[in-house]
């Protein structure tokens, strides 16, 4: 069972002199958690620097710490309970050291945020808030130490926890509890203290071994970004580590954003005990999959029905540490799980200051220790998760010349733009996030948005399927609407011709429309001569593959002619020049002029399921 | 996944970072527990294999069943091994007599940085602990070292969410420290689970063994009569000596490793 204890890890943050060194040190010394000597040479150092003994010593390991009486660098130390073995990460308070501070409190689960009992609430105190709010650490204690200096008064506790709740929960963050201490004194950190008995939670120590250890990530969505592709020897192995979910072998798996989808054929191993069929989040493994194509690190592999998002334009809180400003229209680098990638700030949406909440001003950028509302365009597509839904695809840093100068968090992108290249020529435009999702009306309307595309030459019965189709559906009690490419002309496309410049517009004009008809949650009918297989590959990519349903509606040139005598012809001379897709689509062939399109729109329903 | 499994994913993902972005990349390796582990984790992160070389900085005053371990398991995981002493240093006498401070300067962290510019080194991975002292505590996972392998602490990079710096001028490079989170205890359990072969000082004779190794002079062997792995982990939860009791130059004066590392030394 050795193996099996449980490691909890929790960061200390607070205003600078809040006393979060001496609360480990302390932690330290009366778990019995030090080596033999640890407490005498500090003492010894005290005495060597002609200073008084302080537990804070036994962390700030660095000369200058001690000299100065401040903590710079963050420090991991570890100590055990009955219970399990702790991780605690010392972060340094000092405005100056803040990206020390977030370097600790990222590798966090569960948070202390001490304050002052007699100095009470301080800029730093607000700031580490608003920064764990942004690392997403939901269990936050505040500690509030110095309970000496305020005669261990009831009154007082009550009064701090008054104001920094109205602080913190307006940032979303609900501390679990509020503890009283003395860490100079050791009052409350092992024992209760007899100072406070109207304290009614327990002890540091005792609520430590009471906080939950996050779970059930092996039970989210699989997302597996590749690291690297291995060829040592006659396997092929794609190495990487589960960030969350659960693989097995035999799974049909996505790769995005390349869009590729195998099977998993084994897990790979060097040590035979290391054998197995099934892996999970945290894991870092290297599997090999049936189909042999090129993999780049960055991509995502998934299962199939649950795919990050993709996209090149998102929103994002991020935190600046950098020297120098971020500023928009400057090149950076993004990194985010394992993908990097060109990337630029197109809008700052706010700037706020993370002390006050104030709102601060955008002419020069996002200056270091502030927070922001950006918008973030990537060089080309990438994958990602809503930090909400998925903390480590949802996350990303920004490099800006050798230096991680910030991180940032993606708040998400509308629906409507999702899984597409964005592209646009306006200037401090954002996506903008809206309270009703797809899935909301998907689960309202009890039906799925669905661009059905109908594709063939002039002549060959697109129309007289599509209107039987649409009243067939409207009859079902669907939600639908024809979207006949010929009487946009009259409206939508009045300025096109019948160029093949002007027809790759049309087509264009058409599946954005379809799109946002679909993401309405509407089954859309589109008719459209579409000849060429590019065409139709740019309008599937514009409406989604998941959305967009290609019938192909096959009829020779005889019994089109017939049809269609007069013929109206998109773009010139080669009218009965069809390209196939290469891929799998629903084909109707058109044996006679005088076919029964009533028949043909029936065998159309099914493509509305799924 | 249990304890050890979290330590050695995370472990193997710091190693395939390392590869992956450092062209010319090598792990140095000690001989010791910790460095053996770390050979072991490599051997795990690329399926057997060992795709870079292994460097061990030999003083010339190790204790010579570290020499012995060296070859013979070099030559059975066949390693590509490069082993480099500081013979400028060596031939005008240098030795601990000269103090024990500039003694690890000039052979090993001087030996270091000689072996780290002759092959040009981006990266180098250590298998350094935070629980080991002070200084480490403070490390980061990539850690940026001059061309004269100095040590800015004072201004080192954020480091969240496992994105490390990767980024770094010409002719600096980059320690790795794959195992900085593991500690003493750890390291004997992870040992102990996946049976990985280690040289005999470590195992009580005549109730004295070594708990870290060193050179000859400046290490020494702790009281003990711990002779196999599960005695050394049952010594371990009920001692209340700090590992590197035995080493000297952690004694030698205030923040002595402080200014050691700041230097370029492990």
């Amino acid at each position: 069972m050795e193996n099996s204890r449980e490691t909890l890890n929790i960061v200390v943050v607070g205003h600078v002199d809040h006393g979060k060194s001496t609360l480990i040190g302390r932690l330290l010394f009366d778990t019995d958690s030090l080596p033999e000597g640890a407490i005498d040479k500090v003492k010894q150092l005290a005495k060597e620097k002609g200073k008084a003994f302080e537990y804070a010593y036994l962390l700030d390991a660095f000369e200058e710490e001690q000299e100065q009486g401040i903590t710079i660098d963050t420090t991991q130390l570890q100590f055990s309970t009955e219970k399990r073995d702790y991780v605690i990460i010392d972060a340094p308070g000092h405005k100056e050291f803040l990206k020390n501070m977030i370097s600790g409190a990222a590798n966090a689960e569960a948070a202390f945020l001490l304050v002052d009992a007699n100095e009470g609430i301080q800029e730093q105190s607000r700031r580490h808030g608003y920064i764990l709010s942004l690392l997403g650490i939901k269990k936050v204690y505040v500690i509030v130490n110095k309970m000496d200096l305020v005669d261990y008064s009831e009154d007082r506790l009550n009064q701090i926890k008054t104001d920094f709740n109205e602080f913190l929960n307006n940032l979303n963050i609900y501390p679990i509890d509020y503890i009283p201490i003395s860490a100079y004194f050791g009052e409350n950190i092992v024992k209760k203290s007899k100072k406070m008995p109207w304290n009614r939670s327990g002890s540091i120590i005792e609520i430590m071994d009471t906080i939950p250890k996050d779970k059930d990530l092996e039970k989210k969505p699989l997302r597996f970004p590749i690291q690297d592709v291995y060829k040592f020897d006659d396997r092929r192995i794609i190495a990487g580590r589960i960030e969350s979910g659960t693989l097995n072998v035999g799974d049909e798996i996505l790769i995005s954003p390349s869009n590729k989808t195998t099977k998993i054929k084994s897990i790979a191993y060097w040590s035979d005990k290391d054998q197995r069929n099934e892996a999970s989040a945290g894991m870092s493994v290297g599997i090999i999959v049936e189909d042999e194509f090129f993999n780049k690190r960055g991509e995502i592999i998934s299962h199939i029905e649950d795919a990050p998002i993709k996209s090149n334009i998102f929103n994002a809180n991020v935190f600046w540490m950098g020297k120098t400003n971020l500023v928009k229209n400057k090149k950076y680098k993004l990194k985010l799980s394992t993908k990097e990638v060109e990337c630029e700030v197109i809008t700052i949406n706010k700037i706020i200051d993370a002390s006050t909440l104030a709102q601060g001003d955008f002419a020069e950028g996002i200056k270091k220790n502030d927070v922001a509302e950006v918008t973030i365009r990537t060089k080309e597509m990438i994958c990602f998760d809503e930090f909400a839904n998925l903390q480590t695809t949802g996350r990303f840093v920004i490099v800006d010349g050798f230096d991680v100068s910030g991180g940032g968090i993606i708040s998400g992108i509308e629906d409507s733009l999702k899984n597409r290249e964005l592209v646009t020529n306006s200037t401090n435009i954002a996506p903008r996030k809206r309270l009703v999702s797809t899935k909301d009306r998907e689960k309202s309307y009890g039906q799925k948005g669905r661009v059905i595309w109908l594709t063939g030459l002039s002549g060959s019965g697109k129309n007289e399927i599509a209107i039987k189709l649409e009243k067939k559906l409207f009859d079902f009690g669907k939600k639908v609407y024809y979207l006949d490419s010929t009487n946009l002309r009259f409206g939508l496309s009045s300025d096109l011709e019948f160029s093949a410049k002007d027809a790759h517009e049309q087509t264009r004009r058409i599946a954005e429309v379809a799109r946002l008809f679909a993401d309405s949650g509407t089954i859309v009918i589109v008719s459209s001569v579409s000849r060429y297989r590019k065409d139709r590959e740019f309008a599937k990519e514009i409406i989604g593959e998941s959305v967009y349903r290609e019938v192909f509606i096959e009829a020779t040139e005889d019994v089109c002619k017939k049809r269609n005598p007069g013929g109206i012809y998109e773009d010139g001379d080669e009218n009965f020049y069809y390209e196939k897709s290469d891929y799998p689509v629903f084909s109707l062939f058109i044996e006679d002029a005088e076919f029964n399109a009533d028949k043909k729109a029936l065998s159309l329903i099914e493509l509305i399921r799924g | 996944m249990d304890h050890l499994d979290h330590l050695e994913a995370q472990s193997i993902f710091i190693l395939r970072e390392a590869y992956k972005h450092f062209g010319k990349l090598g792990m140095l390796w000690s001989v010791g527990k910790d460095s053996t582990v770390l050979l072991w984790l490599a051997k795990k992160a690329f399926f057997g294999h060992c795709p870079f070389p292994f460097i061990h900085v030999d003083t010339k005053y190790k204790i010579p069943e570290m020499i012995e371990f060296r070859d013979r398991t070099a030559k059975e995981y066949n390693l590509d091994l490069i082993v480099h002493s500081n013979e400028e240093a060596l031939a005008n006498g240098m030795g601990p007599e000269h103090g024990r401070m500039v003694c690890c300067k000039a052979l090993k962290t001087e030996g270091l940085t000689q072996v780290t510019k002759k092959y040009e080194f981006e990266g180098l991975i250590l298998g350094i602990r935070r629980d080991e002292e002070g200084s480490r505590s403070k490390e980061r996972i990539f850690s940026e070292r001059n061309s004269e392998s100095e040590w800015d602490y004072t201004d080192q990079p954020p480091e969240l969410w496992d994105q490390f710096k990767t980024d770094f001028k010409k002719g600096n490079h980059i320690r790795v420290h794959p195992i900085l989170h593991w500690n003493e205890l750890d390291i004997w359990e992870y040992i102990k689970r996946e049976n990985i072969p280690l040289v005999d000082l470590y195992f009580a004779k005549d109730g004295k063994r070594y708990r870290s190794l060193g050179c000859a002079p400046c290490t020494t062997p702790i009281e003990s009569t711990a002779s196999n792995i599960d005695e050394i982990i049952e010594e371990l939860k009920n001692t209340k000596q700090s590992e590197r009791s035995g080493r000297a130059q952690d004694q030698e004066m205030a923040h002595a490793m402080q200014k050691l590392r700041k230097d370029g030394y492990m």
